[in-house]
């Protein structure tokens, strides 16, 4: 007996509607957590696993010596390297090129480095506008390691005492 | 036999080994690092250190000899705290380059940290420092990171018959090197790479190229020389980057020669052939296989219809497969040629009628190291057939007495017990007197009297006494140089003679795949397995001094490949339309008509017949490159092509099914009626001398004259006219002279050397250089001075 005329004033009193209501009024008067991208964008972890760069020693030379790991890490088999003894004897790539569509940015490549030479950067936001421009060369990695040195390497300074 | 137990482990081993072979027979695993079953026992890498029961310290499994009721135990602590120590020791100097080394991947040292090393080196001090050497064209050296195993070393001594590398000091002072300013010139010295347990030695013209963990391996049969070695060809996304052994204790035990070790540098070489080519209005113009195809065949049905089928002549190059041989006298034979042969560097056929079925080496491989007596006729054998050559020094550190009867005195890695080195024309007749020297016997083959009329010498009589007392566990083998000779009938009925005055073994060794050549039927008078063919046709020589209008030649460079370099040229120059079907552009000048790219052996599938007569059957490792096909499919398609019923193969296995031999039955050497006479001295040589020829080992065929790693060894000697001080001086010649050599009507400029190995009379100049191609074969040559 008591329930039902508790649930007939739920109705009619709209009871349920304003409970709902309630939630929503609580999230309208909320502090906002939309990220007004681009313009906006969220902090990353240093951790942060994106676009790949191939890094320099402050003397200019590539620290990539060719020892094929990061290609033999890889799951996604989207490194491929080809190397050979330069002139001064050392053990160099003569191409290293990631095909980008392949690659799941589990970082190995980063792990299995011996040299921290082949490094994922925070780059997330990048697209291709032709069929084959998903491989990126030696060139462009090197590239873009030379004009992110200084976030990459304050990154792997951050991380450094948890490795 | 004594009852030992390994780990609890019973077990019956001969007496006298070593507990690691018996741990290693059982699959018990010990680690090791000098230990190696082919070599010496040396013990000091201590690496196998193992627990013996009732022995106070731990002992090094690879140099304690089993007793009966021994008790081993291979992972005991004791054994593992020693293994763990030797370990740290090693690591002490090791550089922790595995990353930038050729090593990493397949390197027991690294293997072995992982079992048995610490994580963190205990060591802080400085590590040592060690200068690498060059030595040679053929092993990059990187001697911070020897581990002083030594199997270098003993590999030198004991094998390979040369001390080239030793070590200097003591301790942490001890270096391996060479004699100063020296290089490791053994035409075996790329066992030393996979011989190293770490990356000291490693593989130069592979050098910094793969890891070993992406190569993908695919065996082959190295086709260079007539051992028939197994190899296993190593390549990255379809290109052969090196090669290595495969053991096999019949036929090359676990080592290769260097020249089928370097030799696939020519697959990748830059004058590959990948497109067809028509030969029109003087130039070379690229085509594709339809159009270069209808050529060919509008070509050769033009020679038949306006000379007839006995104007064709084929040579194909003995580095075929027995396929490729089979199919091209198919063709020939079915166009109503018998115009066909393989035989390239012979210059005497006059024995065709009698010679066996195929040439052999008279037994198994493996019976030659037990021989007691070897006569090398003709046989430079270390150097062109190495791994035979290591048999022969093997039989000759058992006691074996090794004699030669050569033109050039050349150094073997085994003691002469008796040697005649005389100018060709003078070989048979020194044959002749080693076979009247054994005495009177009715058997003897007629004419020999006109062969050994003069008095055996002393040392022809000791190699008679030699062989005699040897009886039928004596072996005689002709050589390269004994087949080009120019009475190499005689050579061989001389030889015959002597098997069966002593019932010595006698071997025939021919180049490369030649034995298949014969088997399938590559040769002018017999068809496969020997089938009779009627009349026959025009051997390899005569095809060319005779020349035909059209020539098919199949993989050989005719001035390089051919003995008499001169007369091929021009045979080939002289006709009316020539195919070549090669691996490799021409460079050598000699002109065609079309070109059709046919694929190395590393493309092609196909069969080689070792010496042994042992058919040894590979499948390509990597798909051909560009447009070339391998050759059987060519020859296939060209008997298509002309209409010729039966050639409807689909696969070399279905080729090879054609043929079928007893492979057991080796039948031997038919004895010759008569040998042929000693032509008369030519009245008066005056001022000419005989003209000594071989093919340096790394000049033999295509494939080893574009491996730039083997021109660079110094078993590559330049083009040069040789003789002794002797000659020299008789002529007025000097060292480092500029002579002209004249052969009949053509000459050549070449440097002097003197060379002391070479005998007065004669002069040496080598085959198989562009150099020396216009000069011709062999002969009488007039040294003449460049004023």
């Amino acid at each position: 007996m008591n329930t039902r005329v508790r649930q007939l004033l739920r109705s009619f009193l709209l009871w349920e509607l304003l409970k709902g209501l309630r939630v929503t009024g609580r999230h309208l008067f909320a502090r906002k957590i939309t990220v007004q991208y681009p313009e906006e964008k969220t902090p990353k972890s240093p951790r942060f696993r994106g676009l790949h760069a191939l890094r320099r020693y402050p003397n200019g030379e590539e620290r990539c010596i060719a020892c094929k790991l990061c290609e033999a890490v890889c799951p996604a088999a989207a490194i491929t390297i080809e190397s050979e003894e330069r002139e001064d004897g050392t053990r160099r790539t003569t191409r290293y090129d990631i095909d980008l569509f392949k690659c799941i940015y589990c970082g190995f490549c980063e792990e299995a480095c011996p040299v921290d030479s082949i490094v994922e950067t925070h780059i997330h936001e990048f697209h291709f506008e032709n069929r084959g421009e998903n491989v990126i060369t030696k060139e462009q990695l090197l590239a873009i390691g030379d004009q992110y040195e200084a976030e990459i390497a304050a990154a792997r300074g951050t991380d450094a005492p948890y490795r | 036999m004594p009852t030992i137990e390994i780990d609890g482990r019973k077990l019956e081993v001969e007496a006298g080994k070593m507990v690691i072979q018996a741990a290693d027979e059982a699959g018990i695993y010990i680690p090791r690092f000098c230990y190696h079953p082919k070599l010496s026992v040396a013990a000091n890498c201590r690496m196998c250190m193992v627990e013996i029961e009732k022995a106070p310290k731990p002992m090094p499994a690879c140099a304690t000899p089993i007793t009966d009721g021994m008790k081993v135990y291979t992972s005991s602590p004791l054994a593992v705290e020693a293994q763990k120590g030797t370990m740290e020791f090693l690591l002490i100097n090791h550089p922790l380059d595995c990353p930038v080394c050729d090593q990493g991947g397949e390197c027991p040292l690294q293997d072995q940290a992982v079992g048995y090393g610490k994580d963190v080196s205990r060591f802080t001090e400085n590590k040592r420092v060690v200068k690498d050497k060059d030595i040679g064209p053929l092993i990059a050296t990187e001697m911070t990171r020897c581990i002083h195993c030594t199997r270098c070393v003993r590999f030198g001594q004991e094998i390979a018959g040369v001390m080239e590398l030793g070590a200097t000091g003591r301790g942490e002072h001890m270096e391996i090197g060479t004699y100063v300013g020296r290089t490791v010139d053994s035409e075996l010295s790329g066992n030393m790479i996979d011989l190293c347990p770490v990356g000291a030695l490693t593989n130069k013209p592979y050098r910094f190229t793969a890891r070993s963990w992406e190569l993908v391996a695919g065996s082959g049969v190295s086709p260079h020389d007539c051992v028939g070695t197994n190899l296993e060809m190593h390549s990255l996304r379809n290109v052969v980057k090196r090669v290595l052994p495969v053991e096999n204790d019949a036929i090359n035990e676990c080592w290769l020669s260097d020249r089928d070790r370097f030799s696939y540098q020519s697959f990748n070489s830059a004058d590959r052939l990948l497109v067809p080519k028509i030969h029109e209005s003087g130039n070379w113009m690229e085509t594709d296989w339809e159009t270069a195809l209808r050529y060919t065949v509008q070509g050769v049905r033009a020679v038949l219809s306006h000379h007839g089928a006995q104007q064709l002549g084929a040579l194909v190059t003995p580095t075929a497969t027995l396929e490729e041989f089979f199919l091209a006298q198919k063709l020939m034979r079915s166009l109503g040629c018998h115009n066909i042969d393989h035989r390239l560097r012979q210059s005497d056929f006059s024995d065709d009628d009698i010679a066996p079925l195929f040439p052999t080496l008279g037994s198994p491989i493996e019976h030659l190291e037990h021989a007691k007596a070897v006569l090398l006729v003709g046989a430079n054998i270390r150097k062109d057939q190495p791994l035979l050559g290591l048999r022969v020094r093997k039989a000759s550190l058992r006691g074996a007495r090794v004699m030669a009867i050569n033109s050039l005195d050349y150094s073997f890695h085994f003691d002469l017990a008796g040697k005649v080195i005389a100018p060709p024309e003078e070989i048979p007749y020194a044959l002749a007197r080693v076979v009247a020297a054994m005495g009177d016997s009715a058997d003897a083959p007629g004419g020999l009297r006109a062969w050994a009329s003069s008095e055996p010498t002393q040392s022809e009589r000791e190699i008679a006494e030699l062989l005699q007392q040897a009886g039928k566990d004596a072996h005689i083998v002709l050589g390269l140089s004994a087949i080009a000779h120019p009475q190499f009938s005689v050579l061989r009925g001389l030889a015959q003679a002597l098997q069966t005055r002593t019932g010595a073994r006698l071997g025939v060794l021919a180049e490369a795949n030649s034995v298949g050549g014969w088997l399938a039927g590559c040769v002018p008078h017999r068809g496969p397995v020997g089938q009779d063919v009627g009349e026959g046709g025009l051997h390899a020589l005569d095809m060319l001094r005779e020349p035909r209008k059209a020539f098919l030649l199949m993989g050989l460079e005719p001035q390089l490949d051919c003995l008499e370099s001169r007369v091929a040229a021009d045979a080939v120059d002289a006709a009316e339309f020539v195919v070549r079907m090669t691996a490799f552009d021409i460079e050598d000048g000699v002109p065609g008509d079309v070109l059709l790219p046919v694929t190395p052996f590393s493309e092609t599938s196909g069969t080689y017949v070792n010496c042994e007569g042992r058919a040894q059957s590979t499948t390509g490792v990597v798909p051909p490159q560009g447009e070339a096909r391998p050759l059987w499919k060519v020859l296939r398609v060209i008997g298509n092509l002309l209409d010729q019923p039966d050639f409807e193969y689909v696969s070399s296995e279905e080729v090879r099914r054609e043929l079928v031999w007893d492979a057991d039955a080796y039948q031997p050497h038919d004895m010759p009626r008569m040998l042929s006479e000693p032509e008369t001295p030519a009245n008066g040589k005056g001022i000419d001398v005989e003209r000594v020829l071989d093919v340096p080992l790394y000049k033999v065929d295509p494939y080893v004259r574009r491996a730039p790693a083997l021109q660079a060894t110094r078993d590559n000697p330049a083009p040069a006219a040789y003789m002794n001080s002797e000659q020299a001086g008789k002529l007025a010649v000097e060292n480092g002279d500029r002579i002209h050599a004249h052969m009949g009507e053509s000459s050549v400029e070449l440097d002097l050397i003197i060379d002391e190995r070479v005998p007065t009379d004669s002069v040496y100049i080598p085959s198989g250089y562009h150099e020396t191609a216009p000069l011709g074969g062999v002969g009488m040559v007039r040294i003449v001075k460049v004023s």
